[in-house]
Order: C-alpha cells, then structure tokens, then sequence
C-alpha cells in the first residue's frame, strides 16, 4: 500500500509541479512564462560545464582506487573490526564503495544478490546500505564545481560522519529485524 | 582534508596497484574516468536548462519565496546565516522535498540552484560557508523515503520480499542525517575547518560565529 501511494506520487509528481507552476505564474501572476523560462534556462548549459574540472579531478582518483584492487586489501585489514560491529565481510566492499562511485557500488549490489540472494543478511544489508546514504564524493563535486568552491573546510568529514553512521545503523538495525 | 584525501585516493591506487598487477587497469581507468566525467556533466546540460527555467517562472511567481516560509521555523535554526525570504530558502526545501521523494532527476538541478543562491551569500567564492557545507552534507546522507533504485534491483533479483528493506532504510538515513546535522554544527567551529575570512564573515552576517 506504502508502495503504491510512492509509485503514484513519482509517476504524477514532476507533471503535476510543472502544471502548477507555470499555470499559476500565467493565470494568477501574470508571468510572460516563456519569456522567463528561457531566461533561467540559459543558465543550464554554463552551470553544467563549469561542474567538468571538479568531476574530472574526482571521478579519476576514484577510479585508480578502484581498479588498484585497494578493496581487496583494505578489506583483509578491517576484518576484525567488522566482526566486532557485526558485519558479515561481504558487505565490507558495500561500505567501502558507497560513498565514492553510486556506478561501483550498484554494481557490488547486483554481485552480493547474485552470489547470497536479496533476502539473505547480506543481501539486505547492502540494500539498505546503498538506499541510505549518497555518493558522498560525487555529489560534492557537482554541488560545489557549480559554485567554483574550491575550498571544501569541513564538508568531507561531515560526509564520511554521516557516511560511517549510516554504516553502523544499518548494520545494527538489520541485525536486530531480520535475526 | 579533500586534498588528503585525493592524494591518498592517487597514491594508495597506484601504490597497490604495482603490487596486484592492476597497473594497466589503472591507467585505463584514468582515461575513462575522465571521459565518464564530461558525459555526466554534458548529459546535465539538458535537464540542469530545463529546471532553471521552471524555477525562474516559479521565483517570478513568488512561490519559491512561499516555499521557504512554510518551513521557516526549521530553516532558520539550521541556516540561521541566511536572511528570511531569501530565494535560497524555497530551493533547498525544493531539493530535499524532490530527494525525499525520490524524483533524483530533479534533485541535482534543484541542488545545484539552491548553491548557487548560497554561493550568492558567501563572501569569499571560492570558500564553502557554513550553510553551504550543512547543505551538502544533507545531500550527501541522502534524505529518501524510497530508494526506488535498490527495490527495483531486488525485484530482478527475484527477492521474496522486495520492500522488507523500506522501513530499516528510512530508519539508517535518518541516523546518517542527523548525524550530518551535528557534525556540520560541532566541526564548523573547530580551528582547522575555520573559514580563511573570519573577520569579513563576522561583519557579513551580523556577528554570528
């Protein structure tokens, strides 16, 4: 039922605020909405490309960390730590990739379904893993290569905070409803 | 921090990767990595244009503006730097409603609109603000009410019970997102992450820290 209440709500969403929008800028507001549509719009295509360098600068670092094999040795480092959080060593690549590469780490996904099932605990892990936090790298590079902020101070290890948290919840809170 | 970080990323890969034997998987990686950056920020253009747009027409109409006030008392404990009525408001809230909602393609543009008008505030360009880096942290814990992504997966991965995952991942995002909040509040005022501009900050918002 929750689900089909979201399915509706992302099927009409996005047509419904445009409606909405530029009727009652039109009607009630008297906006010339074509004229200033495409006033904002003309904006699109600097903002997009200014994002380049930044996306560049940090999709290449993650990417030579990923294809180093890096995973695979960090992950034989942490192993008695997870034991300790409770966190079976398959999800380890999960929580590694996360935050750096949303394309790795679907990718992890689809490998832990394919080898231990959706629904076993490793399985849900990574789901809700991957579900509840971001691309912490990518999404700052975008935020802030729009915006030309290169001097970051504080965002990244406010980030990988949140990150580790998600972490640990999910661990915690998969382990005390699925056991 | 993030120029550690980069180098470490660097120099841990190719390091590694000299002894794995990954060396030509690396620089290949490099190459395509590069090329996956511009494809990203091209395929952008198109959408980022289009709510750019919609977002003029909705300012012109005052309903960002109106946006923003049926969430003030919240804003403005969280981003007490910005002025009331201030357009960056009603973007924020457009972003996290659109995050919350799972509508990702608008998110980024909404986002990325929200940082511009934040960046508009800041007196130093090339410095993140406070309200900026609390902003991308929200971001970046992801505020979702249905990962409609990973359900999607588990149903091809042929999972019994696909939206069993729902109420743990409301549960973790909440977690990571306040715990985003705090961080945000507590390392702003630490001595390393200090902006390099304190005195002009100081007059520009009024005194505040």
């Amino acid at each position: 039922m929750f689900t089909f209440i979201m399915e509706k709500i992302s099927l009409y969403a996005i047509p419904i605020i445009i409606l909405f929008i530029v009727s009652y800028a039109y009607f009630v507001k008297k906006v010339k909405v074509y004229e200033v549509f495409c006033e904002g719009a003309k904006e699109g295509f600097s903002t997009a490309i200014k994002i380049i360098p930044f996306l560049v600068a940090m999709l290449v670092a993650i990417g030579v960390f990923r294809s180093s094999g890096a995973i695979d040795v960090i992950e034989r480092y942490l192993n008695p730590i997870l034991q300790f959080i409770g966190m079976p060593g398959e999800v380890l690549p999960m929580a590694i990739m996360r935050p750096l590469s949303g394309g790795g780490s679907t990718g992890i996904l689809n490998d832990i379904f394919i080898t231990h099932g959706p629904d076993s605990m490793i399985g849900r892990m990574a789901s809700v893993m991957m579900g509840s936090t971001e691309t912490t790298f990518y999404v700052l590079a975008v935020y802030f290569g729009a915006v030309s902020i290169r001097k970051t101070r504080h965002a990244v290890a406010a980030g990988l905070l949140a990150d580790i948290a998600g972490i640990l919840a999910t661990v915690w809170i998969c382990n005390i409803m699925f056991s | 921090m993030i120029n550690a970080i980069w180098l470490g990323l660097i120099l841990i890969g190719i390091v590694i990767s000299m002894f794995t034997g990954n060396v030509q998987a690396v620089t290949d990686s490099v190459i395509s990595s590069s090329k996956t950056a511009v494809e990203i920020a091209i395929g952008l253009i198109g959408i980022m244009s289009f709510w750019l747009g919609l977002m003029k027409v909705a300012e012109e109409a005052g309903l960002v503006k109106a946006l923003g006030r049926g969430l003030r008392p919240i804003m403005k404990r969280l981003f007490p730097e910005i002025p009331e009525d201030h357009p960056a408001v009603g973007s924020i809230v457009a972003n996290v409603a659109a995050n919350f909602f799972g509508l990702g393609n608008a998110a980024t543009p909404l986002g990325i609109k929200a940082m511009q008008e934040l960046q508009e505030l800041n007196d130093n360009k090339e410095e993140a603000s406070n309200a900026m880096v609390l902003f991308l942290a929200i971001n970046t814990s992801s505020v979702t009410l249905i990962s409609s992504s990973v359900i999607a997966y588990r149903a091809a991965a042929n999972s019994a019970n696909v939206t069993e995952i729902i109420a743990p991942t409301i549960i973790a995002t909440a977690i990571s997102t306040i715990v985003a909040v705090v961080s945000c509040k507590v390392l702003q005022k630490l001595p390393t992450f200090k902006r390099e501009t304190v005195e002009k900050t100081d007059v520009a918002v009024g005194g505040d820290k």
